[in-house]
Order: structure tokens, then sequence, then C-alpha cells
């Protein structure tokens, strides 16, 4: 059984790298949006203006979370729709492997970029480079999180003609505490404080995520046969 | 134990027994709460810091713990919906959302009310109220998704799952908010022991507590026999039930 | 012996009661023809058989395993971005079957020219005919088909007639919905009209 567990695991995820090696267009989205974002704020605010560095945190996180939720809604719509769903629930692998391999992916392809990327825009933020190491830290432990909180709100819609809005306003609430200690730990390093008891509570919140909720996204999409 | 579950979770059962419980639990509110208001507005003494601005917490108090009991209540209907499938379950998720909203948007806006005289402000960032706002993003996520799968017994086992994650994040929510800042006074009554608050003017709040709980009761009762109609439309208890209440 | 079998079952879609107290149960060798208008419920049932679908009612006298059943519903779970060879070799990979038959298979179905390219410029006929080689890439005794004739040409009705005959002189067995009559050549079919 576990030979089974490992093979659906490395075939989901190799599918999935094809797929986004065929579209590069679709996953290089998220990061040029995480760019534009930070630029635009960069262009709101007065030009060098050093208050862009206090709000830095804040700004990284959110425009990695908005980047984040961009792919999310197709993640299982195109299995969904073209009955790919139906052979992996139907295989005599637990299901969850394919869906841990699906959401691994998503995070490969979507959260780890951001969290690379999020070090440069911070740099042009002002940000101290004292500091860009919890920054990173935080996105490292947080993107994650998001893959798998959102993965779990695409399962719940994957039956939906347009999942639209739905979306966001299923993820946000439940990525709060992400946010609240990512960006905190971005804070704390940045006031010369110590970053290590946010960043445990991230990495705390994510192992909670992995034990929960790729079984809570199966279950999801199981129901959504019905 | 497990027959007697089960015959309690037959649609036509919970009906009658709701139709029964109604009137009960209605005039139980009814006392309750007259004599919270009226003791709380009029009897308790003004607060000596306050002054007769801390009487919305006769509103307040009880809006905010049913938000959160309300959304327990829902995880546990959720999860029972999600691993026994039992419709009633389903009914009662569906139907307790929305009131558990309005209690939240309830302790929001007197929350808010009662701010601007002891902060100066609307909005602070504050703890209890970021987290009460949040929470009222979940159950707006709730009746979203519920709205938008149309197989209903689908739509209810998805915000089943939407619900049992969601509680495991309230707490979680509600610790980082208020490790992040805490402005919000410490709470009042559940402080054991050493109660802070004088007997007079608590008297009126438990009522008031009390008497909303039972408001909540009657309100889910009636809303859940609606979706019962609803859904067991057809069936022939459905149709006696109408039939014997001259539809 | 039977293969799969059912009893008392009902089958709800979208709140609707659609079978009620059907008693179902397939020997080797039997090919159960389902019939039946649109909405009847054959697709239902079928998701029930295989286990995407609780039932209303009703249990599973004999339950086949996962290893002991192919699926093939009337979406064909090809993406269109890969080509056949690519699709079918995830197949293989997500249910630990070795992919040393995926040339023969192809050849046999008359594929084997498309295997390189994108599933999106193959016809339907062509695209069912790559989900149809599912079946032969691993053995499996029940096979339960929705529609599978759905787009298939003359040669293609033809092939698929053999290897149904085939699987079933071998043994197996499958439950099959059509609106159109099975292809001629295949022994042992029973058809069930469905109210």
């Amino acid at each position: 059984m576990a030979a089974g567990v490992i093979g659906a695991f490395t075939a989901v995820l190799r599918r999935e790298l094809r797929l986004a090696a065929r579209a590069r267009a679709e996953w290089l989205m998220p990061p040029l949006f995480f760019v534009i974002v930070v630029t635009l704020f960069g262009l709101g605010a007065k030009p060098n203006d050093p208050l862009l560095a206090d709000f830095a945190p804040a700004i990284l996180w959110v425009g990695a979370l908005l980047a984040a939720l961009l792919t999310l809604e197709r993640l299982f719509r195109a299995d969904y729709e073209d009955g790919t769903l139906e052979q992996i629930f139907i295989a005599p692998a637990p299901a969850i492997a394919a869906i841990a391999a699906k959401l691994s992916a998503h995070w490969l392809l979507t959260g780890l970029p951001l969290a690379l990327l999020a070090a440069p825009l911070a740099a042009a933020l002002g940000f101290p480079s004292a500091a860009l190491p919890a920054l990173t830290a935080g996105l490292a432990l947080g993107t994650p999180v998001l893959s798998l909180i959102g993965g779990f709100a695409a399962a719940l819609t994957v039956g939906l003609p347009r999942a639209g809005v739905l979306l966001p306003l299923l993820v946000l609430p439940l990525v709060t505490p992400i946010v609240i200690f990512g960006a905190g730990a971005a804070r704390a390093a940045q006031s010369g404080l110590p970053a290590d008891a946010p960043l445990y509570f991230l990495a705390a919140v994510l192992v909670l995520g992995l034990t929960l909720l790729p079984w809570a996204t199966t279950a999801a999409l199981r129901n959504a046969f019905e | 134990m497990w027959t007697w579950f089960h015959r309690l979770a037959s649609p036509p059962t919970f009906y009658r027994l709701a139709d029964r419980l109604v009137p009960w639990l209605g005039l139980l509110a009814a006392g309750l709460l007259g004599y919270g208001i009226f003791g709380g507005l009029l009897l308790a003494p003004a607060d000596y810091q306050q002054g007769d601005a801390f009487r919305i917490i006769y509103v307040h108090v009880p809006a905010a713990a049913l938000s959160l009991s309300v959304y327990v209540l829902m995880a546990a209907a959720g999860a029972v919906a999600v691993i026994w499938r039992i419709k009633l379950a389903e009914c009662v998720l569906v139907a307790a959302a929305p009131i558990g909203a309005s209690f939240t948007a309830l302790a929001l806006v007197t929350g808010m009310l009662w701010g601007k005289p002891m902060w100066g402000a609307y909005w602070v960032w504050d703890a209890r109220l970021t987290s009460e706002l949040i929470l009222l993003f979940l159950y707006a996520g709730v009746i979203g998704l519920n709205q938008a799968i149309e197989e209903p017994r689908a739509a209810a086992r998805a915000c089943g799952l939407l619900a049992l994650i969601g509680v495991i994040n309230v707490p979680i929510v509600h610790y980082s908010v208020e490790w992040w800042n805490s402005l919000h006074q410490g709470s009042t009554i559940l402080k054991l022991g050493r109660p802070n608050m004088s007997a007079d003017m608590a008297r009126p709040l438990y009522a008031a507590l009390l008497g909303t709980y039972c408001f909540f009761g009657v309100a889910l009762l009636r809303r859940v026999q609606n979706e019962l109609l609803l859904r067991e439309r057809g069936t022939a208890w459905v149709k006696e039930q109408l039939r014997s209440a001259h539809v | 012996m039977s293969l799969i079998a059912v009893e008392n079952l009902a089958v709800a879609r979208g709140g609707r009661t659609l079978l009620r107290g059907l008693d179902l149960a397939v020997q080797a060798g039997e090919v159960l023809h389902l019939r039946g208008g649109n909405g009847a419920g054959k697709t239902s049932l079928l998701e029930v058989l295989c286990g995407l679908r609780v039932p209303l009612e009703g249990a599973f006298r004999q339950r086949p395993e996962p290893q002991a059943l192919h699926w093939l519903g009337h979406k064909n779970a090809l993406n269109l971005a890969l080509t056949p060879l690519e699709n079918l070799g995830f197949w293989c990979g997500l249910n630990s079957v070795a992919e040393d038959a995926l040339l023969p298979v192809l050849q046999r179905l008359g594929i084997e020219r498309l295997r390189h390219r994108p599933c999106r410029t193959l016809s339907a006929g062509q695209k069912r005919r790559c989900a149809l080689a599912r079946l032969l890439l691993a053995p499996r005794p029940l096979w339960l088909l929705d529609e599978p004739l759905d787009g298939l040409d003359a040669q293609g009705l033809g092939l698929f007639a053999q290897l149904l005959a085939e699987h079933l002189g071998r043994g197996g067995a499958a439950i099959v919905t059509s609106h159109q009559p099975l292809p001629p050549g295949v022994p042992g079919v029973r058809e069930w009209q469905l109210a």
C-alpha cells in the first residue's frame, strides 16, 4: 500500500509540473502580479517615502496573499471538469496522496517563488536588510499554509460554475493568523526585536494545517461528486 | 441511547418536538429578556466610571456570547453532518448560520457604539473587536457557500467542513489578534472568584444572557422546521403536516 | 460467483430520488446493459456502484476492491494539454501499474500514431479510444462504462465489441450504459430497463 501512495503522489506531482511547464504564462502570473502590487504601493506613496519601509511587512504579506489567490480557482477545476478527479478517487491508492501532491505542487509553483521574491521587493521598499531573514522565513512558513487553506477553499467551490468572489471570502478570514504572525515577525525584526515567537507560531500553524487540511480538502472534493 | 438519538433525528419527530418546545422557550425568553432589559436599563445603578454608557453590555455581552456559541454549535452540527450524514444536523447548521451572523453583527455594532464614549473612536484595532469582525467574515463564508452550491445536502456538508476548519481557526485568530494588540478591557463576568461587578448590575446581565440563549433556541427551532419542510417537501409527513395546518 | 451485488439500493441526485429498491448482481462472463431515458439515473447508479457516490439506502452484498474495477465515466479524464502517452502514463503511475503495456495497447486501439499529439488536437472518437485504452492497461475483472460508444466510428464499435468479448472470455464482467444497442459480437448481454 505504501508503494501505491508514493506512486500516486509522484505521478500527480510530475503531471502538475509538466502541465506548469506547458502553460508557463499561467504560473508566471502570480510573481508578476506581486511585483506590480508592490510597485503600485511605491507609486501611491511620496517618492522614496521612508514610511514605506514601515509598511513593507503589511504590503508584502497582502501582496503575496492576493497573488497566491490568483491560481487557486484553477487548482482542482480542470481535473474536476475533465474527469481526472474521478480517476483519482477510484484509484486503489488513497486519494489524499494525490490531493497532497496537488497542494505541494501549488506551493512549489506559487508560494515558493513569492517567498523568494519578497526579499528583493522588500529591499526596494527600503526594508532593513538585517530583517530580511525574518521576513523570508515567515513567508517560507506561511505560504504553505496559504496553499493548504486555499486548496481547501478551492475544493469546497470546485463544483460551482464560477467560484469568483466566494473563494477570497472563504480564504481571507482563515488566513488572518498567518498574516498577523508573518508580518509580525518581519516587524519585530525590523525594530530589532527577536522574531522567533511569531515564527514558532507560524510553524505551529503550519504543522496543524498539514495535519488537518489535506484530509478536509479530500473530503470536500469527494463531497463535490454528489 | 442510539435508537433514541436516531428517532430524535428523524425529521417528523423533531418537527413535532420543536412545535411543543417553542412556546415554552419563547415564554422563558420573553420573561428573562424583559427582566434583563428592565433591570439593566432602569434598576441597575450607573457605573461610577462609565456612567450610563455601560448599560449597552446588556445587549453587547449576550450578543457576543451567542456569536461564539452559535459558531461552535454550527461546527458540532457540521461534524455530525459530515461524519454521519444526518439530515437534521445539516438543517441545524444551515439554519443557525444567519442567526449567528446577526448576533455577530449586533455585537460588533454595540461594541463600536460603546467604543465611541470609552475609547473616543468607533473603531479601534482591539483584539476582541477584530476577532469578532473576522468571525463575521467566517459566517459570511458559510452563508455564501451554502447559497452557491445548488444541491442542498452537498451544500450543507461543504458548509460543515468549512465550519469545522473555521472553529479550529477561531481560537488561533483570537490568540493571534490578542498577541498583536490588546486595548479591550478585561472580561467582566467570566472572572470566577472575584467578580468585579456589583450584584444588582450582574443579575440582569445573567438574565439577559440566558434570555438571549432561549431566544436563539426559538429562532433556531423555527428555522430548522422551515428547512425540514423545504427539504422534505413531497414526503408523506410534510403533506400531512401542511394539511393539519390548513395550508 | 457475482463480481458485484447490491440490494435494496436507492439512488438520489440533486435531492431527487431516482431509483429505489434496486437489486442487482453481475456474474463473471456477463454484460449488463443499462437502458433508460435521460435522467433515469443510469450515470448516478454507475457512480454509486464504482464508489464515487454514496447510496441513499441499500448495501453492497459483494463490493469489488478498487484494484478490481475499471471506471470509464462519460468524461474521458484526459488533460487536453497533455499527449495520450502522458495522460495514460499518469494513470499508470496513479494506479501503480507498469507502463510497459502502453505502446501495445495504443496500437491495439489504433491510436499509436497520435501518441505525441496534445489531446486537444484529437477528435471526440480518438479521445474516447484513449480513455478506453485504460481498460487494457491493467487487467481488472469488472468494467463500469458510462456511454463508452460515444463518438466511436464503425471501426471503433467493432473494436470495442472485440475487446469486450475478450474480456468476458477471460471471466470478466461489465456494466454498460448506452443509448444505442451494443455492437454485435458481444455474448452474454442482459438488458435492464431503468424506469
